[in-house]
């Protein structure tokens, strides 16, 4: 028998049993359709992850915390008392609302600045205004991207902060931009607006800022950015009060080095950093933290959707089996003519095949189908302000991998049927009366 | 004297093992040569069919040798074995194994879709095929829709569609009724006679083996006489 005829025999016998097939290719269709959906998830998250950190133009700069000298014992437990450990932090406490023993000091900025590849470090500093006004247009609490200079922000309107210069310079968010009473994100670029902030004896203090730019909300950094001059003012007003021996300290700090260093350069500093117990990230680690924890969780997504699948699977097996047992003697007369073990069997293999691109056709298009509906009102609704964020995407790597997933596993669910046909002896079916 | 299209020296089958053995043939020999009628008669459960499928090649024997066309049948593999059945052979049965939601013409050209031979000269030889047995207007009917009689025409051009040498009919007339019968055998020796096709045929009507060149009788799997008929005998 000719392959093309084995193929067309086998979709002919399989259109044959009507109802049967279409019961299985239902199966097969609700695993395929979780498949795509989950893996197009995937795609899509971790596709806007990717734009988010193509936005991070400032892959130059590494966040440094102290790594926690003791860390937990392994069993799970605190970590024992270490008598040392207070006498040689204890001098230099933070303002109460940081834990000792993390705490950046001077000295650290020093020993850090000192790695061989940083050009220069300083600490974060930690700025926490009251609110936000334009003109007298109403009072809004005002959130601030601590992490925003490390972040190289997506814009609607206006320019990016100036990182010198002593002008107080604001990149307030989408969000606010009706809020304060802006008609739109290009009106607010160059406005003056007011920030409150209270000093440590609870005294409210007004900075002045000008509103650069308007940045677009993501999901990594949301909040408004400030720039180094505006950080200082705030920071000074903040701490108006504060005993001189209590600011010393900063959780976090950010050290620059060369923009053009290899990845074996950064890993070294990393390293050397290490060594010296402080932990530091670029960028790139920090997102694939998240990455990873997305990752972790389409991965169980898609568990569940394979684990459909091996049912429908089992679903080919049942159907083949009776669709074998039904043409027993069809296939003993074929076998009585001639034809070959080896041609029954591909043509109850190819059967199985067929029943699982079906339905793993049909799902993938109806996973399509479904994820432009869903992506549009999820667009216009949920995740109006993650401009940019496509929640399902199909990729054709991932959607034709799907297709390939499942006519594997129809492969292997019709591998016993199709052995039992090959086997059929002949003058058994023929004897049949 | 030439070699026999089919020969079997005291063949022997038996089914199952141990106590529940049963020797369903216990030595059998004949020679068909080519161009005979040869009927196979006795009562039911007396071997004649699993004698007919030995001949066929669809079985082994246990015991004795069967040759085709002078070639010990062990000497042959597998595929040689499926390429005689498929283009030497024509099976005609008394049920009639035919697909019935397929058409006539589909059913017909299954022996030539196995030997894997194209769809366009497939049809040729369905239509010829089905035209010589004056069933060319029911090609594209479904094979379910029609008389017992039709289906067993349409099972004997399925058995001549490859151009057979041997027709083997296992009680080709026992589910039809006796004026159908008669024009299936009709049928039947018509070919022997006008294309010199080899008949085996399996039977227990006397009628039918009498039409025939050569009769043969088991019994509780053994030959008990052979019969040729006067006038090929002399
Ligand atoms: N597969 C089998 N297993 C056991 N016994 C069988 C089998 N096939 C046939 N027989 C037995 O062998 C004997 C001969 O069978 P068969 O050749 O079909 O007889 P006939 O065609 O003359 O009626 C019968 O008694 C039958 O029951
Ligand atoms: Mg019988």
């Amino acid at each position: 028998m000719r392959f093309l005829d084995i193929i067309t025999t086998a979709v002919g016998n399989s259109i044959r049993s009507k109802t049967r097939t279409i019961l299985t290719v239902v199966a097969i269709f609700i695993g395929a359709f979780t498949l795509t959906i989950t893996s197009a998830i995937g795609t899509g998250i971790s596709g806007y992850i990717d734009n988010q950190v193509g936005a991070f133009g400032a892959a130059d700069v590494l966040s440094i915390t102290k790594t926690s000298a003791d860390a937990a014992p392994a069993g799970g437990g605190p970590a024992p008392y270490d008598p040392r450990k207070v006498t040689l932090e204890g001098g230099f406490p933070g303002d109460g609302s940081e834990s000792a023993a993390a705490v950046l000091t001077p000295d650290d900025l020093v020993i850090i600045g000192k790695v061989t590849g940083i050009l220069d470090v300083s600490a974060v500093q930690q700025v926490t205004p009251r609110y936000i006004e334009y003109g007298n247009r109403g009072k809004f609490e005002l959130t601030v991207n601590p992490n925003s200079f490390l972040t190289t922000p997506d814009l609607a309107s206006g320019s990016q902060l100036r990182a010198d210069g002593d002008q107080n310079q604001i990149l307030i968010t989408t969000a606010y931009v009706g809020s304060l009473g802006f008609a739109d994100a290009a009106a607010a670029a160059g406005q003056t607006v007011t920030i409150g902030i209270t000093d440590h004896q609870g005294l409210m203090h007004e900075v002045q800022a000008t509103v650069v730019g308007v940045q677009n909300e993501t999901l990594l950094a949301s909040g408004a950015g400030l720039n180094q001059a505006l950080t200082d003012n705030l920071h000074r007003l903040q701490n108006t009060g504060v005993p001189e021996s209590s600011s010393t300290g900063s959780l976090l700090a950010t050290a620059r080095f060369n923009p053009a260093a290899s990845g074996q350069d950064v890993d070294a500093m990393q390293a050397a950093l290490a060594g010296k117990g402080y932990t530091a990230l670029t960028v790139a680690d920090q997102i694939g933290i998240i990455q990873t924890v997305i990752s972790g969780i389409i991965g169980v997504l898609n568990a569940f959707a394979v684990i459909a699948l091996v049912a429908a699977g089992f679903g080919i097996i049942n159907t083949l089996l009776m669709s074998v047992q039904e043409r027993t003697r069809e296939i003993g007369l074929m076998k009585a003519m001639g034809m070959g073990a080896g041609r029954i069997y591909a043509l109850f293999s190819i059967e199985a095949v067929f029943i699982g691109f079906l339905g793993s056709v049909i799902g993938v298009l109806a996973a399509i189908g479904t994820g432009a509906i869903a992506n549009s009102l999820l667009a216009g609704t949920v995740l109006a302000d993650l401009q940019g964020l496509v929640v399902l995407r199909f990729a054709p790597g991932p959607v034709a991998a799907v297709i390939g997933l499942v006519m594997i596993i129809a492969f292997l669910a019709g591998t016993l049927p199709a052995r039992r046909a090959s086997r059929q002896n002949p003058i058994e079916a023929l004897r049949y009366e | 004297m030439n070699t026999p299209l089919l020969a079997a020296l005291n063949i022997s089958r038996s089914y199952g093992r141990g106590a529940t053995r049963f020797d369903a043939l216990k030595g059998v020999s004949l020679k068909i040569g080519t161009g005979v009628s040869l009927a196979i008669l006795g009562k039911s459960g007396s071997g004649k069919s699993t004698l007919m499928h030995l001949l066929a090649l669809l079985d082994q024997p246990d015991g004795g040798a069967l040759l085709v066309e002078g070639k010990d049948a062990t000497e042959l593999n597998v595929k040689q074995i499926s390429r005689l059945r498929n283009e030497d052979f024509g099976f005609v049965f008394q049920q009639f194994f035919l697909t019935p939601n397929a058409s006539v013409l589909e059913n017909v050209i299954l022996p030539l879709k196995i030997a894997g031979i194209g769809a366009r000269e497939r049809k040729m030889r369905g239509m010829e095929v089905l035209t010589q047995l004056e069933l060319e207007d029911k090609a594209r009917n479904k094979a379910i829709d029609l008389s017992g009689g039709q289906k067993q025409r349409v099972v004997i051009a399925r058995a001549l569609v490859n151009n057979p040498k041997v027709i083997f009919a296992d009680e080709p007339t026992g589910n039809l009724d006796t004026v159908t019968g008669r024009l299936v055998e009709d049928l039947l020796f018509s070919l022997n006679r006008k294309d010199g096709i080899t008949l085996v045929i399996v039977t227990h009507d006397r009628d039918l083996a009498d039409r025939c060149d050569r009769q043969m009788f088991i019994r509780d799997g053994l030959k008990v006489t052979s019969l040729e008929k006067a006038g090929d005998a002399a």
